[in-house]
Order: structure tokens, then sequence, then C-alpha cells
């Protein structure tokens, strides 16, 4: 009975919350700690994020051109028109859950939006903006 | 205790089923022509485009397709190897069997440059004006989305056209 017992409360924490592997905070510290490597002083900066995320960087896209200046709304694909789901954690419980996803998109859209990889620092100030650009709206933290 | 057993074998089905089928919306009233779409092709490539019905390009133009994923239409789209290569035996079972060619005979990599898009989205056709693809609602032809409203289910009858 106990065991069954046991059972029935994974199911319902399964109905309840889907079973994400990360949090938001996880990347920030993950990153925090990866750019202290080169720098020991550094600190993410949700500001810095912020300009950084609205700025050009030699090319001709900033992240803003797909995902707008505001991590709380959708944005839209600048060669397709599709539209991208809020970039926030706050606003959109599927950001900044899953290492494959984060790893892969900055790995993209860094090359498409600076030829190049993004830095550590870079990674970190960009997700303090995001989980600082809209208040949590609910549970799954 | 039987009972308890029953009851958590029903949950969990419940669950397993609320999964599979995304909440609960069901393609029962599919015309039967699209197959459901692989899940992961559908991850993998359908988050800036529609993920596009495999039957549309040939093997050749998938092979293509994928085998320049790092400069995909100006876009890095790379995926590490072992997706690459799972989606691209998806592409080859599923492709299409006739040639998309260019005039030259190399393989085409746009299907909207393909002979099929091009008479089937000609202007008139279907309500379709000179210029829709360029409007600020569709914005390029490989929008699927804009105009067939089913597009992420893989689903283009034309009782689910509408365009803008």
């Amino acid at each position: 009975m106990e065991t069954i017992r046991a059972c029935v409360v994974v199911v319902a924490a399964m109905v309840a919350a889907p079973a994400w592997a990360e949090r938001p905070a996880d990347f920030l510290q993950r990153f925090e700690a990866e750019a202290r490597g080169a720098d020991a002083a550094f600190s993410a900066s949700a500001e810095r994020g912020r300009n950084w995320f609205e700025s050009r960087h030699g090319r001709d896209w900033s992240c803003s051109t797909c995902h707008t200046k505001d991590p709380a709304v959708s944005g839209r694909h600048e060669v397709t028109g599709k539209s991208i789901d809020p970039m926030a954690p706050g606003i959109n419980a599927e950001r900044l859950r899953s290492a494959r996803q984060v790893s892969k998109w900055f790995r993209r859209n860094c090359r498409d939006v600076l030829g190049r990889e993004c830095s550590a620092a870079e990674k970190a100030d960009v997700v303090a903006w995001l989980i600082a650009a809209a208040p949590s709206t609910g549970d799954g933290q | 205790m039987k009972a308890a057993t029953a009851l958590l074998a029903l949950s969990l089905a419940a669950v397993a089923s609320a999964m599979a089928s995304g909440g609960g919306q069901r393609d029962d009233d599919e015309r039967g022509r699209a197959a459901a779409l692989d899940p992961t092709y559908v991850e993998e490539c359908g988050a800036c485009h529609v993920a596009y019905p495999p039957e549309l390009l040939s093997r050749d133009s998938w092979t293509a397709v994928v085998g320049q994923l790092g400069r995909h239409f100006g876009v890095d789209a790379s995926l590490d190897t072992a997706l690459a290569a799972e989606i691209n035996a998806y592409l080859q079972a599923q492709a299409g069997v006739y040639a998309t060619d260019d005039s030259e005979g190399q393989p085409l990599l746009r299907i909207t440059e393909t002979d099929w898009f091009r008479h089937a989205h000609r202007p008139g056709e279907d309500g379709l004006y000179r210029g829709v693809f360029d409007s600020e609602a569709v914005r390029s032809p490989s929008n699927c989305g804009a105009c067939h409203l089913g597009a992420a289910r893989g689903r283009y009858g034309e009782d689910e056209i509408r365009i803008p």
C-alpha cells in the first residue's frame, strides 16, 4: 500500500508540473562561474545584457531583430515570418530549462548575430536580462 | 488493493495518452493525406519555420539541404552529427519520388522554387493575389502557416486555407 501511495504521488507530480531538467537560475550560475575563469571579478548584469540584446554586433541583426526588445512578448523570425514564443522564463516556462536547447540556440544565434560563438560573460548577462525582464508568473521553480 | 492498482494503471494511461496527443487534440479529422510528421524532425526543423512535408523535395534535394545546415539560407541551423543523420534518414525515407532539380540539373534547396509549388501558388489560384507573399502578414512564401491554418500539423487541405 505504501508503494501504491508513493506511485500515486509520483503520478500526481507528473500531472501537476512538467519534469524540468534545469532551472533558469542554474544557467545564470553556470555561465557566471565559467566567466569567472577569465575574469575573477565578473558578475552578471541584466542591464548590460539588455544593451547587448538590443545592439547589433557588426552584422545585420541583433537578438531583438527577431525576439523584439521585450522578452515578455512574442517575436517573429526575420526571414520566415514564423512567430517565436517569448524569451523570458517568467512568461514562457519552457525557456532556460534544457541545457541541450540553451546550448544549441546560443551556438546558432550567436553565429548569426555576432559571426562567432558567444562568450560565457555575454551569455551570463543575457540570461540575467531574460530572467529579470519579466517576473515569474507561476510555479515550476 | 486491486482497485487501487487498477486506478493507478488508469491514471498512468491517461497521463501517457495526454502527453502523446499533445493535450487531447486528435488528428482523426485529417483527410487522410499527410502522414504524422516525425517528432524529432518537427522539433529540430520546425522551430524557425514550419516542418515542411518531406515529400515536397526529392532525396537529392534533402541530402543537399541537410549537408549545409551550418549555412541554411543565411542562417546557422547546425545540428550535431547524430541528430542530422537521424533527420536525414527520415527525410530520405519520406522524400518525394519526382526530381526537384533546377534547369541545370542541380537539386533545388527551396520547396518554393519547385515547379509544383510555383504552379499550385500562382496568382489567381485559390484566391492568391500578386504580392501576397510580400505582404506584412505573410512576409515569405516559406511561411506556410500564414495561410495554411493546419501547417504546423502537416495539414494543407483546401478547407484549411485562409489568405490574410
